[in-house]
């Protein structure tokens, strides 16, 4: 359904998202999971046509996102990171809006708004101008504008953002009960956010992939540790013995003088502590550095826990489900 | 590729509406009408005092309606527009990008063309209503004297496509920004540019100075004001307007770029 090949986008010189390539098939809710500056927003912002890539190819519905962009609109529903709303308009007359915009026939344009109205639970403010609305409800009438054409895919940036607890799980059980006839990519900074609705997580950082799987998976990768790399002068029997029987790392594993070290997960930082160990026993360390940033590292950057006001177990229970 | 009328009209109709969700337009229709009401007096009753001169003292059949106050009025309409447009178009992309709703536009399966010719048809709507509203003033002279009609119809045509003129300006200034105030300001002094022009083609020499003419916006509104119509001063007005929205086109498309 969503087809992403070496995408690349360019600020200036730096890369926000560097060679993306991932696919999203019909039906799916594919989670997007990074930490603020990860590209995100910019990858969905290149799917949705409203700006192009630097270099590679995306296609959604069959159609080429740079090539056919209007027949891709035509097909995509999205919710940007601010919801695009007018505040000086109604609720109902800023849905009309968006639906003629998205060339819903014109005997049908108000079935579908209030079809929408109906599913997104707007029925009360209807009449209300958007400017008066809390943050929550324009967020909905942003999310009841990417559905109001009734698209085949829809590309919510960061949909629950700034919500409160009850809204968070309304808003969650909406997108999930979209799965089947939609596809549907969000994306989060959040990890239960990702973990309660998405079927696939696809972790994205400094504009890069790094993880793709299910759930299940992400959770098993994510419970081997973190690599250091150690070059020695001198890898004595004695001192990867000592290395070994430290707190804190699982293996190492010698290559003539080149040592990896794999630390047990969750293991607090203890960098200096092995190379002190190495001083000691006199090997010689000529570098030290860290061979493969773990998962976990990236994990460590999101916020696992969704609002302060959010009951406290029911956010360590998501975060346990991840394994941070 | 094709250009759809719906998608201009749901676009221009939007924006029509929302001139009159905010005061601007009412401020606008406002001044205008108390400006415009208030020169035609002024131009009615000099008029008349010079007309009873010119019977008093025997001095022949003395100025023409036309003359004396079509030409006059319309010339000044056209400068009250110089000042007003800025506040019709300064929202119009500016607003867009602020609020992040430019991003439901450019998603939309409408083209840019679309939403470019949208918005200048709501500027456009509302130039042409306070147009309309200012027809009482050849009402009440056909009801008194007896004008000309024809500078009054060209009058019209020609104050249209100059107002259009500052319209596209505003368009394109509007589409640089996100600041309205800075889209104003900008779209005033390029319209006074284009108006003033034509000053500097005394000290300017004869080749400079007959382009300087020719690129003067007022300069092409003299025909109309004499209710002559022109095809080169039509093309002109049509070009200036045309390359302005092109202009804007441009702008917005290379904003994505970056
Ligand atoms: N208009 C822009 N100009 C320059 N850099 C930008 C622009 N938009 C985003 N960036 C940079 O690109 C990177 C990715 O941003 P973004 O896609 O917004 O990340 P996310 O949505 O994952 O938080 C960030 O480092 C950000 O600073
Ligand atoms: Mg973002």
């Amino acid at each position: 359904m969503i087809q992403v090949s070496h995408l690349t986008k360019l600020y200036g010189p730096r890369a926000a998202v560097r060679d993306l390539s991932f696919e999203v098939n019909q039906g799916e809710i594919v989670g997007f999971l990074g930490p603020n500056g990860a590209g995100k927003s910019t990858t969905m912002k290149i799917l949705t046509g409203f700006m192009p890539a630097s270099d590679g190819k995306a296609s959604i519905c069959g159609y080429d996102v740079f090539e056919q962009p209007l027949e891709v609109k035509r097909n995509v529903g999205f919710l940007p990171e601010t919801p695009p709303v007018y505040p000086e308009m109604s609720v109902y007359d800023y849905l009309e809006f968006s639906a003629r915009l998205h060339q819903v026939p014109k005997l049908q344009v108000s079935t579908a708004v209030n079809t929408v109205i109906d599913k997104v639970a707007l029925g009360e403010v209807r009449k209300r101008l958007i400017g008066n609305l809390s943050k929550g409800y324009r967020q909905r009438v942003g999310l009841a504008q990417s559905l109001v054409h009734n698209p085949k895919v829809l590309i919510l940036d960061e949909p629950t953002v700034g919500l409160d607890p009850k809204q968070i799980i309304e808003i969650r059980e909406l997108i999930k009960s979209l799965s089947g006839d939609h596809t549907v990519i969000l994306s989060s900074h959040i990890l239960p956010e990702v973990t309660a609705t998405c079927q696939r997580i696809i972790v994205i950082n400094k504009g890069q992939i790094v993880a793709e799987d299910t759930l299940e998976h992400l959770t098993a990768r994510m419970k081997k540790g973190l690599i250091y790399s150690m070059v020695v002068k001198n890898p004595s029997k004695e001192g990867l013995e000592s290395l070994r029987k430290m707190d804190g790392i699982s293996q190492v594993t010698a290559h003539g003088s080149k040592l990896a070290i794999e630390m047990k997960s969750g293991t607090p930082e203890i960098r200096d502590k092995i190379i002190e160990m190495a001083v000691q026993r006199s090997m010689g360390v000529l570098e030290f550095s860290v061979e493969k940033i773990s998962l976990e590292e990236i994990f460590l950057q999101l916020t696992t826990i969704e609002t302060s006001s959010q009951p406290a177990s029911h956010s360590a229970d998501h975060s346990q489900g991840a394994g941070v | 590729m094709k250009i759809s009328l719906r998608n201009i009209w749901t676009i221009a109709g939007r924006d029509f509406k929302t001139y009159f969700t905010s005061p601007i337009a009412y401020i606008v229709i406002a001044g205008f009408m108390v400006i415009m009401g208030w020169m035609f007096f002024f131009n009615l009753s000099h008029f008349n005092m010079q007309n009873m001169q010119y019977q008093q003292f025997n001095m022949g059949k003395g100025v023409s309606i036309t003359e004396g106050i079509i030409r006059p009025l319309y010339g000044n309409m056209n400068v009250i527009f110089l000042f007003l447009v800025p506040f019709i178009t300064m929202r119009l992309f500016a607003e867009e990008k602020k609020l992040h709703t430019i991003e439901l536009l450019m998603t939309s399966p409408v083209q840019l063309s679309e939403i470019i010719l949208g918005k200048f048809f709501s500027s456009f709507l509302l130039v042409s209503i306070m147009l309309v509203l200012t027809g009482v003033y050849p009402i009440v002279l056909f009801a008194t004297g007896n004008p000309e009609l024809g500078p009054i119809v060209t009058s019209y045509i020609g104050t249209l496509l100059l107002s259009s003129c500052y319209l596209s300006i505003g368009i394109l200034f509007s589409s640089v920004t996100e600041n309205q105030i800075v889209a104003g300001a900008l779209t005033f002094a390029a319209g006074l540019f284009f108006w003033l022009v034509s000053w500097a083609t005394q000290s300017a020499g004869p080749v400079w100075g007959e382009l300087l003419t020719y690129l003067s916006l007022i300069s092409h509104y003299n025909n109309f004001g004499q209710g002559l119509l022109n095809t080169s001063d039509i093309a002109f007005y049509l070009s200036f307007i045309g390359l302005g929205l092109f202009l804007t086109h441009r702008v917005l498309d290379s904003f994505r770029w970056r």
